[in-house]
């Protein structure tokens, strides 16, 4: 059944730098289904990020329209935009991202407060996440007191607070190690499974296409290619403990 | 269909929850805040020193003992004109107030720089910009507060001993207890409003950053 949660058409990014314009996406159109987990994937400086950021209601495009959820979302002001990141988006950085004066339960909570959550309510939902993610025991503690794997299950806890449609998650294993990343994997695949959430991911990883429905690539800020898994063929093998993925 | 009018504006954060906010990180980034809050501190403490020692003072000539006032002209002070107001004493006052506000609002745009980032991030998990404001003049707030309280505290008894090892006992016989009062209020207050000024453009600032340009800064 056709259950388009995101559409992108004929979308274009210019950035004008001096006098120079920079073309980071040209023309793309994607439609992307309800509970579908897409991998995004080219060189850096395809255009990757600039479509992550059109999606999730950071950038709006030079040319075309995203709608999300048959929302338009040029048309949102400031105000609706913070709704709609709130509610609908759950992001997840490269670099994690955390408040670092901040523990683990309140980076967390601080996402439930912003959707009207009362602080008790707020550290309770946070809590309960945090416990989903594996992270029950580590609560109180400051993002530079856990590990990067541990970082990332923060992120993906605060993530998922809110309950979003969407995730985006932006390089989500770029830096982890091996045994970590596939942790994430597994653990954004879940998500995707038990709660039928939308997973969108940039990646150079070929570990994370094993786990996508589709996969798009993007060159040149134009799309290249759309493939299924299937079509892609993707086989995963191991060597001595590492990993080996072939397309 | 386009639902854009069926989403509602971003709710507005309680002032107690944005305060408790405020609050626990002013005290996880305490040397940053203790930076902010010195430069307060300072021009509030020179601010009591120099107006109770001129009320102080005041309240010595009033007593018109002969020996107390030599002892005044002996430490340099005019009998005639103490305790009324000094235009270059003004001038001195303003001029220490203005290059406090100047290094606070330093302070808090270099705040601002160095906590890209973290307003980036906030903003993508929905905070809107009038909350990003109120959290920048609570915290501002904050430190406007200690730094005063503590400016008051230490200009006044700094004034205070300064004239009781000049004075002797004539200060507590004669002590202006209501003009003290009313100048350690004042300065506390001049405190409070001189950091919130200070914070209004760099919170305004921060408000404006647009989550995709502050998520590109590179820590």
């Amino acid at each position: 059944m056709n259950d388009t949660l995101i559409s992108a058409r004929d979308v274009s990014k210019i950035y004008t730098m001096g006098a120079e314009k920079v073309h980071a996406l040209r023309g793309v159109s994607l439609d992307i289904q309800r509970g579908e987990y897409v991998s995004i994937i080219g060189p850096s400086g395809s255009g990757k990020s600039t479509f992550f950021n059109m999606v999730g209601g950071l950038d709006t495009p030079t040319v075309g329209e995203v709608i999300v959820d048959d929302c338009r979302l040029a048309d949102l002001n400031s105000s609706q935009l913070a709704w709609f990141r709130c509610r609908r988006i759950g992001f997840i950085f490269q670099s994690f991202n955390l408040i670092n004066t901040m523990t683990a339960l309140e980076n967390v909570a601080i996402a439930r407060i912003f959707a009207g959550a009362t602080p008790s309510e707020a550290r309770k939902d946070a809590a309960k996440t945090l416990e989903r993610v594996g992270l029950g025991h580590r609560l109180d503690h400051l993002p530079s007191e856990v590990s990067g794997g541990q970082q990332q299950r923060i992120a993906i806890a605060r993530a998922l607070v809110n309950e979003p449609s969407i995730i985006l998650a932006d390089e989500p294993t770029g830096n982890l190690d091996l045994n970590t990343g596939e942790e994430i994997i597994s653990l954004l695949a879940e998500m995707k499974r038990n709660l039928g959430i939308t997973i969108i991911t940039a990646t150079h990883d070929m570990k994370m296409l094993s786990a996508s429905d589709v996969v798009v690539t993007i060159r040149g800020g134009e799309i290249d290619n759309v493939a299924t898994k299937d079509e892609l063929n993707i086989t995963i093998g191991s060597i001595d403990g590492e990993t080996v993925m072939k397309e | 269909m386009n639902k854009a009018e069926q989403i509602p504006n971003q709710v507005r954060i309680p002032w107690g929850t944005a305060v408790s906010i405020s609050w626990t990180g002013l005290k996880r980034r305490l040397f940053r805040s203790l930076i902010t809050i010195s430069g307060v501190v300072l021009a509030i403490a020179f601010l009591s020193y120099m107006t109770i020692n001129e009320a102080v003072l005041g309240a010595l000539v009033q007593i018109n003992d002969p020996a107390l006032n030599a002892s005044l002209q002996q430490h340099g002070v005019d009998v005639f004109t103490a305790g009324s107001v000094d235009p270059m004493l003004r001038l001195l006052i303003g001029l220490a107030l203005l290059t406090s506000t100047v290094g606070i609002l330093n302070a808090m745009l270099m705040s601002v720089t160095e906590r890209i980032k973290e307003i980036g991030t906030l903003k993508c998990l929905g905070a809107s910009d009038p909350f990003i404001v109120k959290a920048y003049l609570i915290e501002s707030t904050m430190q406007g507060g200690v730094g005063s309280l503590v400016g008051v505290t230490a200009g006044s008894l700094v004034a205070i001993a300064v004239s009781l090892f000049n004075y002797h006992g004539h200060v507590f016989s004669a002590f202006p207890w209501g003009p003290v009062g009313r100048d350690m209020a004042a300065a506390f207050c001049c405190g409070i409003v001189i950091t919130v000024v200070a914070a209004i453009a760099p919170a305004w600032t921060a408000a404006r950053k647009q989550p995709v340009d502050a998520l590109r800064i590179d820590e």
